[in-house]
């Protein structure tokens, strides 16, 4: 078979000609026969007991199916981890906008009234809204300590390296909720029957956590359940376990009403009440020498998980994994730990705790440079993982990959020197004022250590009866490619044109386990098993003579189609194994945590208005290795667009906070950034390959999510010589920050100028 | 989000849809989007905030790009409006519609019909736009998958193929 045909080629998106035309179904453009519309009532306090629930007079309450806990046929949780979040609230509430009850009519436009109309009497308890007071426990809100997880991991002799070291710099980050804001809202619909059970179509990530949730709530065996996933209009990880919740409150409702239920959120309902980025405090403790190379240091990453247990355990543990950055620790201690809060709980978003401890470590090797004298080109530099030395999980870089090189192409790329240069010497007096940053880091590409094991995922290709081939994964589309880039791979494998193969609906009556889409894997693992699955298609073919080694497109097509008449049903199957190299100990966090790494070095250049110390970013230039890139307009889509997101995460994006909820959930007070407030991005690709990924790939999704945020406020302190360790960083924190830092200046001596400028 | 039902009973409604004329019988207060979604059945128009911040539901009145969220039916009765669905009606896509899908201006498709109805908007009154005025052009619509590189550069591409609607 002629090699790299199809992979590496920008082919056209399988579903691009429906999308623009208008023409894809959304869950919300799907209409069932009597179908009733359902609405969520939602605990209006962060802590306390139930005590009375009442309907208020002025409302046909008799026309409304209404559902509580004691509805539930199974068990009353939204199965995934832990297992201890409730699908609706029996006694007590633990967050804002904790579900209670539900209530279905036909017609949508009286609910809202009707959601007023139930008022709640509660008895209330404390509650506690920071990983401070977490941490305090003055109130223990869940299990004994507040404590969701900690890991430790605990490399080489980092007592004994105190004492040698010239130098000691310590630095605490902390980095904001953020919201993932696809624009299609979340929604579901739900019919059951008693004889098939209970179907869902929704917008979701992972059919079978939707499908693991609703057999356990239900109490339905297996092939009861039914999951389909529709379009889905961006996802981020907002889509990965809070569909489970929405599809559970959905089948009640169906199921108590025998009629078809659709429930849709609003933007406002949406941005409140489902899952956020967690919040995440990282403090660091560096021992240097006066060469400025780390010797070794302790991390403590702490996130905010809010009131259940979720995915929070999986988040930290991406967090703590890329807590050291791409640098070469000789020893470190990272104490990881998630805890409590009385908010919604957090999840999964994009970079999933990596663009959090990522952004500390990239501000804190800054803040090591400005402590020894050295530039923030020259402490990364110096620090570099190399290959054949380990990470922080003592996982040996085995391929060649150069971050030294990779930080000189960037550099170059974005004329830092010269410009650097040129911003220094500029006149020091005008309104504006630029500056630059850099972030160098790395992201673990699929389930963290021995995540892909345990998920076994199966995936299928079929040869048609007409003679295309199908593939069967459970992995979504939203907006990445899965489509086109999983066809890609099974029409290089089978030789085959594009348009040969089609991708089957996520619907799991039909498609297998592929595991959830989540983590960058799709590409690089169930591509990979998409490529084998679909080779034994084409075994079976030669191997039963209706196909030679050598076949045009034709030869293959009438070879499937016979095949198929003679045999029924063709279909291949393949099931991950885990390389035999690859090592992971859960115990004590050791190992191979990732089959592979991207790797990237960004650079922001930035302009500071110093009259309303708003930021805005001039240039970007984005260099990554990912592997082979399969898609490469799709790829710069992806990196584009990851970067537009954590532009919105570094400067635009706060979650205001009051008593657990949140207080902008709307599009015109929460600010993600619109097509003028972006700079050109220039993106660059690298390509080492991957022995492990499909044609070579690595992921790509989420590593775009990890860099900008320090990179950008590394240029704003650049421009303003104070440091910024937090984010989001709004002109009004940046006028905090320097008030803060005046006023110690001006304890010391008489560094500050008029403007609060420090020099 | 407003009960549309309140206050006034249905009316009879009429305007043209993508060239069709259409009576609906609607309250005066319900939105545009909805009638438009689920009496005509014209679902290729988005909600993404209800509130007039997205412009996923951005159809053409008259001419004028419009949130169809903020859009009474009423407001509407005589005028003329155009949706996602009249751009490729005669099975061949606009040249907007092939630039979005050349240039990967499409992801998750749910910002989509919005956004190139703006771009026709601006491509009628702007025919060479500039980058800058293509972003300007664009600022009401917000998609949160692309980053708006590979939108503005289908917008671009589509200004020098030169449009004819
Ligand atoms: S839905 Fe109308 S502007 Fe967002
Ligand atoms: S393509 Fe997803 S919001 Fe624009």
């Amino acid at each position: 078979m002629s090699s790299d045909r199809i992979v590496g080629k920008s082919v056209p998106r399988k579903e691009g000609r429906d999308k623009v035309t208008g023409r894809s179904k959304y869950v919300d453009d799907m209409v069932l026969p009597d179908m009733l519309f359902g609405a969520t009532v939602r605990s209006q306090i962060p802590r306390g007991r139930i005590r009375k629930i009442t309907f208020a007079p002025g409302i046909a309450w008799d026309e409304f199916v209404i559902v509580s806990a004691k509805d539930i046929p199974g068990k009353n949780c939204i199965a995934l981890i832990g297992d201890d979040q409730p699908c609706l609230a029996n006694e007590f509430v633990n967050h804002p906008e904790e579900p209670i009850l539900l209530l279905a009519h036909p017609d949508c436009h009286v609910l809202p009234k009707a959601v007023e109309a139930v008022s709640i009497e509660y008895e209330p308890l404390p509650a506690i809204f920071t990983i401070e007071q977490s941490e305090r426990r003055s109130e223990i809100i869940w299990g004994e300590d507040n404590i969701f997880k900690t890991y430790l991991i605990d490399k080489g002799d980092l007592d004994g390296v105190w004492d040698k070291a010239d130098h000691i710099v310590e630095g605490e980050y902390t980095t904001g909720a953020q919201e993932q804001l696809y624009i299609e809202n979340n929604g579901m619909i739900a019919a059951f029957d008693a004889a098939e059970g209970i179907t869902v179509w929704g917008s979701l990530q992972c059919p079978y956590y939707v499908h693991k949730a609703l057999m356990t709530l239900c109490d339905l065996p297996a092939e009861k359940v039914r999951v389909v996933q529709m379009e889905t209009g961006g996802a981020f990880g907002g889509k990965e376990e809070y569909p489970s919740m929405i599809a559970a409150h959905a089948a009640l409702l169906a199921i108590k009403s025998g009629k078809p239920v659709k429930i849709i959120y609003d933007r406002m309902e949406d941005m409140a009440a489902t899952t956020k980025r967690h919040p995440s405090r990282t403090r660091h403790r560096t021992a240097v020498s006066k060469d400025g190379k780390i010797l070794g240091g302790e991390i403590d990453f702490t996130i905010d998980g809010g009131a259940y247990l979720t995915l929070s355990p999986v988040v930290l543990s991406r967090g703590a994994i890329h807590a050291g950055g791409p640098y070469y620790w000789p020893s470190v201690r990272i104490h990881a730990k998630a805890v409590a809060t009385n908010a919604p709980p957090h999840g999964a978003f994009r970079g999933f705790g990596a663009p959090q401890s990522l952004f500390a470590v990239e501000r804190h090797m800054d803040r090591i440079a400005r402590a020894l004298g050295l530039s923030p080109v020259e402490i990364r530099r110096r620090n570099f993982l190399q290959p054949g030395q380990d990470t922080t999980t003592e996982q040996v870089v085995r391929e060649p990959i150069d971050l030294g090189k990779l930080l000189d192409r960037a550099l170059e790329f974005s004329d830092y020197h010269a410009k650097k240069q040129r911003f220094a010497n500029e006149s020091r007096v005008g309104a504006t004022r630029k500056g630059m940053g850099i972030a160098a880091f790395l992201h673990g590409a699929g389930f963290t250590g021995s995540g892909e094991r345990y998920l076994s995922s199966v995936v299928g290709v079929e040869g048609c009866a007409d003679g295309h081939v199908r593939v069967l994964v459970s992995s979504t589309e939203f907006g990445q490619g899965t489509k086109t880039v999983l066809s890609q791979i099974a029409a290089e494998a089978l030789g085959l044109p594009y348009e040969n193969v089609t991708m089957a609906q996520p619907d799991t009556l039909e498609v297998p386990n592929s595991g959830p889409t989540v983590a960058s894997r799709t590409v690089m693992v169930v591509g990979k098993l998409v490529q084998s699955a679909a080779l034994g298609i084409r075994q079976t073919l030669i191997s039963s003579n209706l196909l030679r080694e050598a076949y045009t497109a034709d030869e293959f097509r009438a070879a499937c189609q016979h095949y198929a008449a003679a045999h029924g049903e063709f279909r291949s199957w393949s099931r991950y194994e885990a390389p035999s190299d690859i090592f992971w100990d859960d115990q004590k966090y050791r190992g191979e945590a990732y089959a592979a790494f991207a790797w990237a070095v960004y650079i922001a250049e930035v302009t500071v208005d110093l009259t309303t110390y708003s930021v805005s970013v001039d240039d970007f230039v984005a260099l990554q290795e990912v592997g082979k890139v399969l898609h490469p307009l799709l790829a710069r889509g992806q990196i584009i667009g990851g970067i537009a997101q954590a532009i919105g995460f570094s400067l635009y994006e706060k979650v205001v906070w009051q008593n657990g909820r949140m207080q902008n959930s709307q599009m015109t007070n929460y600010i993600m950034p619109t097509s003028t407030d972006l700079p050109p991005t220039r993106v660059f690709f690298e390509e080492l390959g991957n022995v492990y990924g499909a044609y070579g790939a690595k992921g790509i999704g989420e590593l775009p999510m990890d860099g900008p945020a320090p990179a950008i406020v590394g240029a704003v302190e650049d421009v303003l010589g104070v440091p910024f360790d937090s984010i989001p960083l709004l002109p009004e924190d940046i006028v905090e920050a320097l008030d803060k830092d005046a006023l110690a200046a001006s304890a010391q001596d008489s560094r500050v100028t008029s403007t609060g400028v420090v020099r | 989000m407003t009960d549309s039902r309140e206050g006034r009973a249905k009316a009879e409604i009429s305007f043209a849809v993508n060239g069709e004329p259409k009576t609906v019988h609607a309250y005066p207060m319900e939105r545009l989007l909805d009638v438009l979604r689920q009496q005509l059945q014209l679902t290729g128009t988005k909600e993404g905030c209800g509130e007039g911040e997205c412009g996923s539901c951005a159809v053409l009145m008259d001419g004028i790009l419009v949130n169809s969220c903020l859009v009474p039916v009423l407001q509407a009765a005589g005028s003329s409006v155009i949706t996602i669905e009249r751009l490729a009606a005669g099975g061949t896509l606009h040249v907007l519609q092939k630039a979005f899908l050349e240039c990967g201006g499409a992801q998750c498709g749910i910002c989509t019909p919005g956004m190139i109805l703006a771009a026709v908007h601006l491509l009628n009154k702007t025919p060479e736009p500039t980058t800058e005025e293509i972003r300007e052009g664009l600022s009401g619509n917000l998609c949160r998958c692309t980053g708006y590189s590979q939108i503005i550069d289908a917008v671009a591409e589509a200004a020098r193929r030169g449009t004819s609607t």
